[in-house]
């Protein structure tokens, strides 16, 4: 056994509608996965069909070195442990109460599902919140608890579909915090996410996918080094008052000029010299900003290109 | 066995609520006892060869169960899967929509037995209950407990609005409860009607509370006990199949 997961040419259709084209990726043990992209880019497709709430028709998935042929079958299912993207918490019950039913799938007794219940929100920090009704917790205390139901069975991956989505920025990392925790713990996460800062924070590699394919992957250095060059400026000037020639003013000056979501954006290896020459190719710096590139440049590259360039 | 996992998970809910579903539960049938019993039992002499209230008693017993079975496996089971995702929650462990339905049904039945015992009880208390052998009832309504509760899952699985859960308790549940011998002796009806009579489960229930609360226990009473038998094995994978298409994709 290579690799915990392990997907080859995965596709899946509905009807005429094709979610999924035919990706592969492998996720390795201790190592945190993340599948980026858009909402309908087809992450959440992979996701239910590794978590058996999807059949596997074409391509081959394999998890812990066994291979899937439609659902994924329930002792494979036993040490997952699933963050869905929407909190199906029981609103009737409390914090507890809500661990002890939820071990109780996992066949962990009540005794055993309560004291580990209390240590998981311990961890969680919604100690102090052992015996509240679910319905009166925050949105970001709810995630947490939906991620701590999930550790309820020991699990040795754990899967997030968008953990943090609807989150304020607090909430957001304080559950980042947690999941590096665990990360440093050793446990493996397949992660889904559209927010680039997260797939940043947590994940030792991740896969850019747009309309039902791969289209990169590496781990976040990785793929800002090789798609991008270290500096942006971003011009934030509506296109059409641009001055005229510009692409070819920019490249004079050894930069690229790239147009995404109708913005431009001038991608150059010496960003502080291409700064100080802005004003000669018509430019102001006012309405310009210079950075170092992150993911999210190299995710718009991929997925937000302009129409008409 | 996973399914009665899921069915602690129900039970713990049902602790929580317990109380608000009792009165509801109860007050119902009570009503009908007492405004069937006491008012129209005052012009009726003799039904069958006992008093009104005497003959409805039992049939309240029955179709208490039917309610409690049906609205479980209806409503609360629709909440379960559209709304509060408790379904897909089950999903993520072990569990598998067999799993899950079964762990619906199951819980349908104690609800089913629960609510038979209270409303056996009540007119234990308004002393119409006439024989030993009432304290099999309990044990009995498991049988139509599956039943209804597996005719009113595959509903829900069908459907994929809750408002159209009302067609199911107009249309299914409701002319089931007029036309099982409750209020009155099936061979008053059209001779048509005394055979279609044998596809409602909630008649060879209220055959069986009935006979056993009076004590008038025959080898007959187990084509009753056939015909529900029968039912549940032809029902079982309805709901399954349904639930599949709703949860799987």
């Amino acid at each position: 056994m290579n690799y915990i997961i392990e997907a080859k040419e995965l596709a899946k259709s509905y009807g005429d509608f094709e979610a999924l084209k035919g990706i592969s990726f492998q996720v390795n043990k201790g190592e945190c996965y993340g599948l980026l992209g858009h909402n309908g880019a087809g992450k959440s497709t992979t996701m239910r069909m590794i978590y058996g709430l999807s059949i596997v028709e074409e391509g081959y998935l394999e998890i812990l070195g066994e291979k899937i042929t439609s659902l994924t079958p329930p002792h494979i299912k036993q040490v997952f442990g699933i963050v869905p993207q929407e909190d199906n918490l029981d609103p009737d019950l409390t914090v507890l109460e809500n661990l002890e039913a939820y071990g109780g799938y996992f066949n962990i007794s009540r005794k055993e599902a309560r004291y580990r219940g209390r240590e998981l929100l311990e961890f969680m920090g919604l100690a102090d919140k052992v015996d509240v009704t679910v319905e009166m917790l925050s949105g970001g205390a709810k995630r947490r608890l939906v991620i701590a139901r999930a550790l309820i069975n020991k699990p040795q991956i754990i899967i997030l579909d968008e953990p943090t989505t609807g989150l304020d920025p607090q909430g957001r990392r304080l559950v980042w915090q947690k999941l590096r925790k665990l990360k440093e713990d050793g446990v493996t996460m397949l992660l889904t996410t559209h927010y680039m800062e997260e797939a940043a924070q947590l994940c030792n590699r991740l896969a850019i996918m747009n309309d039902g394919l791969i289209l990169a992957e590496g781990s976040p250095e990785q793929l800002i080094r090789e798609h991008v060059l270290p500096f942006v400026i971003e011009v934030r000037n509506s296109l059409d008052l641009l001055p005229p020639n510009i692409n070819e003013k920019i490249q004079q000056m050894g930069g690229q000029a790239e147009y995404m979501v109708d913005s431009l954006f001038i991608f150059t290896d010496r960003g502080m010299e291409l700064w100080g020459k802005l004003d000669s190719i018509g430019l102001s710096q006012h309405a310009c900003y210079l950075r170092p590139t992150n993911l999210e440049d190299v995710f718009l590259k991929f997925t937000g290109k302009s129409e008409e360039n | 066995m996973i399914a009665f996992n899921i069915l602690k998970r129900h039970l713990i809910v049902f602790r929580r609520t317990f109380w608000s579903n009792m009165v509801f539960n109860v007050i119902e049938p009570f009503l009908y006892l007492s405004a069937m019993g006491f008012g129209l039992g005052a012009f009726v002499q003799d039904m069958d060869g006992m008093s009104y209230m005497q003959f409805i008693a039992p049939g309240m017993v029955a179709s208490a169960s039917m309610w409690a079975a049906t609205f479980e496996c209806t409503y609360a089971s629709f909440i379960r899967l559209h709304f509060q995702k408790t379904f897909h929650a089950m999903l993520a462990g072990p569990a598998t929509v067999s799993d899950v339905a079964a762990g619906e049904v199951l819980f349908g039945i104690v609800k089913n037995i629960i609510f038979g015992i209270v409303i056996l009880l009540v007119i234990g208390i308004m002393g119409q209950v006439q024989s030993i052998w009432s304290l099999l009832i309990p044990f009995f309504l498991v049988l139509p407990g599956t039943v209804f509760s597996l005719m009113a899952l595959s509903y829900t699985g069908i459907i994929s609005h809750i408002d159209y859960l009302n067609y199911y308790i107009t249309l299914i549940t409701t002319p089931m409860y007029l036309f099982a011998g409750v209020f009155f002796p099936i061979t008053s009806m059209p001779v048509w009607l005394q055979f279609l009579v044998w596809f409602n489960p909630l008649y060879h229930s209220v055959e069986i509370c009935r006979n056993l609360v009076v004590g008038t226990v025959s080898i007959l009473l187990w084509q009753h006990v056939a015909s529900l038998v029968i039912m549940s094995l032809l029902l079982a994978p309805i709901p399954v199949y349904f639930l599949k298409k709703r949860l799987i994709s």
